[in-house]
């Protein structure tokens, strides 16, 4: 009996049984990938033979049948039974002015210089470990718009006197604010400065007022009052800048005239004659124009949508009613009327003898368009960070701008990058709309490159639109991935 | 005591730096600024348009147009007036929206849940479908369709034959189109009496099961009423229906339903730009289901499919509404790149008013109106089927 009692008991971990072979190797994984069902294969098989299909047929398209060299339409054009692919030809000959428009040739360089120094700015941006990202920053966001300004046009603009002063006036009164809040500075010598800053700006205000004779200084034309704003705003600037040095202060001379020097290079950077032949917007075309619009449009609309973000969460009602009708009046309209108003509508609402260039109406467009855009995605930034972090700053005694510059903004900003990137390449796409209303921008030059007679053949329109095509997706393709990247990185920070 | 009170009595303040005073500065100062603005901008026009002899005012809306449109859906002749021709191309711009949003939302989630299969090759080729058109302006695709694809195609002497009688050429798509006969009318009235049977079965069977649990189906009778009713009907009266098939003469087909290829090449293209947007909706949608919730369903003992239906579809729907409508919002802003290609919507037919008129003013004022007008119905609409949808908590 006692036998019997026993049964059988393990003493150890009886070893795995092998996985059934249907389930292991490269069939295993075949099968549970593609074969699972009845449907499934039903599926891979139907998919697959279209995928055979479809790419066979866009490799003899693009390569096999595809025609590479060829001054003109002959090239292109299909002989007796035989079914001519891309015109291939045709992008090589159009190259230049899918990339510069009708930019003169011999002044191409300068476009090449301005987008190399773009990526040579911004690429460091972007890399999370580069160093010097605040100098990096400045220099892109301040420094390059002028010089990409300038080396576009060919810069040689005519600064009026009247501006002059009122950039110096500006720069005095900035310089007079960061030398009052130095320690080590002669607080006298500082409200000298102010209100010598003051008095500039009334000075100013008066010359566009009351009519005085004409001075010419350099190539700079001042009427006699703006002349004395200009030199009552250097004045200004030279007690800021004493009051650093008075009665033996150690104050930081620098930071006190980084304002009116930067406004110095300004003026000189855009009133001067660098030798650069003049190139009129209505001559840039291609890439150029994409590039341009897309980059005004985000750096125009960021600014302005952060105030429309703010406006909206305002507890002011006249302010928040303002936003809130501002944004989804743009939002509730395509793009296309937008351009339209700006083309058709700017001239009507400007004075007699004020004109903007067609690009310039197509930016301010593009600008107001994509800030209404730009305030939603900076207004989910805002309503992620939590109520703490407002009374936590209003418990420190920052008032509302020094709270939103120093606690607020900084996180709902990191948060949204993601959504930032991605409204631009909304607006990255958008921008071919502009070639509707006459600009020629990528898609613009590829149209009309496909209408030149010396070029009509019943594959260029497909060969042309397939390579700008291929130019937009490497773009935005490009910026969503880095806005994946970015979020990814962000994230980690959310958790423990 | 006394001089304790005053000591935390409210200490007083400048003017300005009492927020209440200081907002309502603001707040002053502001509308000030924007109503000089305004004046200013008003003051320009109508000085402007003073000089260049333009009447301002929608009088012109009644004067003769003198332009014909390629696709008339309402009566319409050169004669009509320019308010006739606006109001031709809003229908356009809504038949074109409607169709686009129908073959958009589809196609969007075909290859939202592809993009979620477990087979290799749909969730590939779905995932690059998403990735190459979501990264393409629409206008390009547009245009790609335009000039590249149906431009090219044979004309209608050589059209290419495509079943049932249609046939595809350069200008556009020919199908059969369908004659209905008066006494068709009892056919159309039993669908609608079939959909409406279906709708009172569905609350009654509802009704039933809330009060004895027991499941009744409502699927095969829905389909019986919605379906075999106007069948039957239809064979009753004796198929009130012909057919008008598209001939090929010398120089183009005759007879059937044309569909231009300005319509095909904005449908085809912004259907297919928006639906890889719907995808990444759908998918992300159904991922933000947790996983629990599959798991608790089938712990309830429901199938795979009871649980997609009941469990999971109805959640995945919560977060899919709100994105989806701005993507039908988009969808119907874009149908303004007709233009491009000159089918004939509400901006193509104004800009062609503003070219011969010069009533840039009015005419962007009528452009806006419609947009903002559609765009708020269609949130409206989007807001009450979400409201149906949101979460009903006890």
């Amino acid at each position: 009996m006692k036998e019997h009692m026993t049964a059988y008991v393990a003493s150890e971990q009886k070893p795995a049984l092998p996985p059934p072979p249907s389930e292991v190797g490269l069939w295993g994984i075949l099968r549970r990938n593609l074969f699972a069902t009845p449907f499934d294969s039903m599926l891979t098989v139907v998919l697959g033979l279209f995928s055979l299909w479809a790419a066979w047929n866009i490799f003899q398209w693009a390569f096999l049948s595809a025609v590479f060299s060829g001054e003109n339409r002959e090239a292109c054009l299909a002989q007796e039974g035989q079914a001519v692919g891309a015109c291939w030809a045709f992008v090589h000959a159009k190259f230049g002015q899918f990339v510069y428009g009708l930019y003169p040739v011999a002044e191409r360089w300068r476009v090449d210089v301005v987008i190399a120094l773009l990526v040579a700015l911004a690429l460091p941006l972007a890399i999370p470990a580069a160093p010097f990202k605040r100098l990096n920053a400045l220099a892109l966001l301040g420094a390059f718009p002028f010089v990409a300004l300038v080396l576009l046009t060919g810069g040689h603009f005519t600064v009026s006197g009247g501006w002059v002063a009122f950039l110096f006036a500006s720069a005095s009164l900035v310089a007079a604010a960061l030398a009052a809040g130095q320690v080590a500075v002669s607080q006298r010598l500082v409200r000298w400065a102010t209100w010598l800053a003051l008095a500039a700006f009334a000075v100013l205000v008066l010359s566009n007022l009351v009519s005085s004779g004409q001075v010419r200084i350099m190539v700079f034309r001042f009427s006699g009052l703006s002349l004395v704003a200009l030199l009552v705003a250097l004045a200004s600037v030279a007690a800021s800048a004493l009051s650093t040095r008075a009665g033996g202060g150690r104050g930081n001379l620098m930071a006190v005239l980084a304002a009116p020097l930067a406004v110095l290079a300004l003026i000189v950077l855009l009133a001067g004659d660098f030798g650069l032949q003049p190139v009129p917007t209505n001559l840039w075309g291609g890439l150029l124009v994409t590039l341009v619009v897309a980059l005004i449009g985000i750096a125009a609309s960021l600014p302005l949508g952060i105030l429309l973000a703010l406006g909206r969460r305002s507890h002011l009602p006249a302010v928040r009613l303002f936003s809130i009708i501002f944004i989804e009046f743009w939002r509730g309209v395509p793009l296309i009327t937008v351009l339209f108003m700006s083309a058709f509508m700017i001239p009507l609402f400007l004075p007699d003898g004020v004109t903007f260039n067609q690009l310039l109406r197509a930016l301010i467009g593009v600008a107001l368009f994509s800030a209404a855009y730009m305030a939603e995605v900076v207004r989910g930034g805002l309503q992620a960070i939590p109520k703490g972090q407002y009374e936590g700053a209003m418990a420190l005694g920052l008032g509302y701008w020094q709270m939103m510059r120093l606690v607020i903004m900084p996180q709902a900003l990191k948060l949204v990058i993601p959504g930032i990137v991605n409204t631009f390449i909304g607006l990255f796409k958008d921008t071919s709309l502009v070639y509707i209303i006459g600009l020629a921008d990528l898609l613009g030059t590829v149209r009309r490159g496909f209408s030149d007679p010396n070029w009509i053949t019943p594959t260029t329109a497909a060969t042309g639109l397939v390579f700008a095509a291929f130019v937009y997706w490497l773009f935005c393709f490009g910026m969503s991935r880095y806005s994946i990247y970015t979020e990814r990185r962000l994230h980690t920070g959310h958790e423990r | 005591m006394t001089a304790d009170i005053q000591s935390v009595s409210e200490p007083r303040v400048s003017l300005m730096r009492d927020p209440r005073t200081r907002g309502l500065i603001i707040q002053i100062v502001m509308i000030i600024a924007i109503l000089a603005f305004a004046a200013w901008l008003v003051n320009n026009t109508v000085r402007n348009l003073a000089q260049a002899n333009i009447a301002s005012g929608f009088g012109f809306l009644s004067t003769r147009a003198g332009f014909d449109i390629g696709q008339v859906p309402i009566d319409y002749t050169a004669n009509s007036s320019y308010g006739r021709a606006l109001l031709v191309g809003i229908t356009n711009t809504i038949i074109v929206a409607g169709a686009g949003i129908t073959l958009a939302t589809i196609v969007g989630f075909i290859i939202g849940i592809g993009r979620l299969s477990r087979n290799y090759l749909v969730r590939g080729l779905s995932t690059i479908y998403v990735e190459v058109f979501r990264n393409i302006p629409p206008l390009l695709v547009i245009l790609f369709w335009y000039f590249g694809v149906l431009a090219v195609l044979p004309l209608p002497r050589q059209a290419i034959e495509l079943p049932f009688g249609s046939y595809l050429s350069n200008r556009g798509l020919q199908t059969p189109a369908a004659l209905f006969e008066p006494s068709a009318l009892f056919t159309f009235l039993a669908i609608v009496a079939g959909i409406a049977g279906t709708l009172v079965l569905a609350r009654v069977n509802r009704r039933h099961q809330m009060r004895t649990g027991e499941q009744r189906s409502t699927l095969w009778p829905g389909l019986g009423l919605i379906v075999g009713l106007p069948l039957v009907i239809f064979a009753l009266s004796g198929f009130p229906v012909s057919f008008e098939y598209p001939e090929a003469t010398r120089f183009n087909l005759v007879g059937g339903w044309n569909v231009q290829p300005e319509f095909l090449a904005l449908f085809l293209a912004l259907s297919f730009y928006t639906a890889s947007f719907i995808a990444e909706i759908v998918r992300a949608g159904i991922l933000a289901v947790s996983w629990g919730q599959t798991e608790a369903a089938s712990a309830l003992g429901l199938t795979r499919s009871q649980a997609l239906r009941l469990v999971i579809v109805p959640q995945a729907f919560r977060v899919i509404i709100p994105p989806l409508t701005s993507q039908y919002l988009n969808l119907t802003k874009n149908t303004s790149l007709g233009l491009a290609v000159g089918y004939p919507e509400l901006v193509a037919v104004g800009s062609t008013v503003l070219n011969q008129t010069g009533q840039s003013v009015e005419v962007v004022a009528v452009w806006m109106v419609v947009y903002l007008g559609l765009s708020l119905a269609t949130s409206a609409f989007m807001n009450w089927f979400n409201a149906r949808m949101a979460l009903v908590e006890r």
